[in-house]
């Protein structure tokens, strides 16, 4: 579904991406670990083109996102993303927030789009919030919300960007719990997560990045009981304790 | 000097209240045409600087750092010496060239003001927007505009007041503003505090009330977040 192939990303003279070519297949759940700076995600907002690579290519539905006249736009509709800050839309309601996109770029009437934001709000509880502002939500309501915004357009793949990094610590369940259920459902995810039991339960492949290259992957049961490099060893033995 | 300062000042103000108040109404009147069009300018300014292509954003930069690196006295004279030269054809009064410089001078202030009120919005609102598949151009004016109009309001309220303080310059080319008047009942009464008095008071009473009503608005903006 997503093929990234020799994908190359320097901040200017600083190298972040060392050349990754990887293929994540439809139905599979990614989780990217690994420690900071080592360029996850830098990894998993290129594959949407929010960061343009330096070179390489990232393949989705068989088109060449970076080449010339492709219409990203259009592609971006079908990966949703989730933002570590949340970065939902104050200045609209919560139902607004769920509605903008659809009916703006006439993926749904705004009577369709109406009855979906209800439907997503049910899903997360929020149904008695759909008028108000997100600033009334608390941080794990507005990253459920967010979800539900990029499920709003019916993505193909889920992009989360270190989901709960801003959470605190008692909204970090729900907001996975929301993840688990999409998932559970079938949906493609990629998830740069420090959340390591979430990461080994809900994975079908995990990927170990270090200094822009994905060092070691496999499942999770390989990759956390039996990893074979000393580095993913021992970044594993300072996360599980 | 001051014993007649009582006096003097009720004669003045009892023969020229209407002038004062005529005058005042047209450094308003002037202060808005200025503040008005400079920010339709300015924010296409802003746009300009912000575009990715160089012809464009080079140019409104240069243009932003001319403005507001050179005397605005200065601009007046080139402008209003100026432009009934090269435009004859347009046959422009003392006033309207007066104008044009003040907007002019005006839309490189408001174009950092609009620039300033779009940088302070959060780059990941756009980078959400982006991402659901919005455009750049429906990023803009869905999502960070009507954001950062609540950042640019109340700048633009300030960028008023100034502009009614510097609407005084044009009294150089005796257009009729409040500063204007100050040199008819000085001429014509050879009295110079009492009118200077009058004069900065009603400026005061212009801007005070104005900067109050901008902060009561800013407020009411702040409680809506």
């Amino acid at each position: 579904m997503i093929e990234t192939v020799n994908l190359v990303k320097n901040f200017g003279s600083l190298g972040v991406l060392d050349g990754i070519s990887e293929t994540i297949h439809k139905g599979e759940v990614i989780s990217i670990i690994g420690p900071s700076g080592s360029g996850k995600s830098t990894f998993l907002r290129c594959l949407n083109l929010l960061e343009v690579p330096t070179s390489g290519q990232v393949i989705f539905d068989g088109v060449s996102l970076t080449d010339k006249g492709v219409d990203i736009n259009l592609h971006r509709q079908k990966m949703g993303m989730v933002f570590q800050h949340f970065n939902v839309f104050p200045h609209l309601t919560v139902k607004e927030n769920i509605t903008l996109a659809p009916v703006l770029l006439k993926k749904l009437s705004p009577a369709q789009a109406d009855k979906r934001a209800d439907e997503l709000l049910q899903r997360i509880g929020l149904q008695d919030k759909a008028n108000e502002h997100p600033r009334r939500l608390s941080g794990g309501q507005k990253q459920r919300l967010a979800i539900v915004r990029a499920l709003a357009m019916s993505p193909e793949v889920m992009l989360f960007d270190e989901p709960t990094s801003a959470l605190d610590p008692e909204m970090v369940g729900e907001v996975l719990q929301v993840i688990k259920d999409l998932v559970g459902q079938g949906m493609t995810c990629v998830i740069v997560t420090h959340e390591m039991g979430f990461a080994r339960e809900v994975s079908s492949r995990v990927f170990f990045m270090d200094e822009g290259r994905i060092h070691e992957q496999g499942s999770p049961a390989d990759l956390f009981d039996r990893p074979k490099s000393p580095r993913t060893k021992a970044f594993l033995s300072k996360v599980l304790y | 000097m001051f014993t007649n300062f009582w006096p003097n000042l009720a004669k003045v103000w009892g023969r020229y209240w209407g002038l004062f108040l005529e005058g005042a109404g047209l450094t308003l009147l002037l202060s808005f045409i200025t503040v008005l069009f400079g920010t339709v300018l300015g924010s296409l300014l802003a746009l300009a600087r912000r575009s990715r292509l160089k012809v464009i954003s080079v140019p409104a930069s240069g243009y932003v750092e001319v403005i507001r690196g050179t005397p605005l006295l200065l601009q007046l004279y080139l402008i209003t010496f100026l432009l009934p030269e090269v435009l004859p054809m347009l046959n422009l009064s003392k006033f309207a060239s007066v104008t044009v410089a003040l907007v002019l001078n005006s839309a490189a202030y408001v174009c950092e003001i609009v620039r300033a009120g779009i940088q302070a919005v959060d780059p990941g609102q756009a980078e959400a927007a982006r991402t659901l598949g919005l455009n750049a151009r429906q990023t803009m004016t869905r999502i960070v505009l009507p954001q950062a109009v609540k950042n640019i309001l109340p700048a633009l309220g300030n960028e008023f007041v100034t502009v009614i303080k510097e609407t005084s310059l044009a009294s150089t080319f005796f257009v009729g503003d409040l500063m204007t008047v100050y040199k008819t009942a000085q001429g014509a009464t050879f009295t110079v505090i009492e009118p200077f008095l009058i004069v900065g008071v009603i400026y005061f009473v212009l801007t005070f009330s104005l900067s109050k009503l901008i902060n009561a608005f800013e407020r009411r903006l702040k409680a809506s977040d």
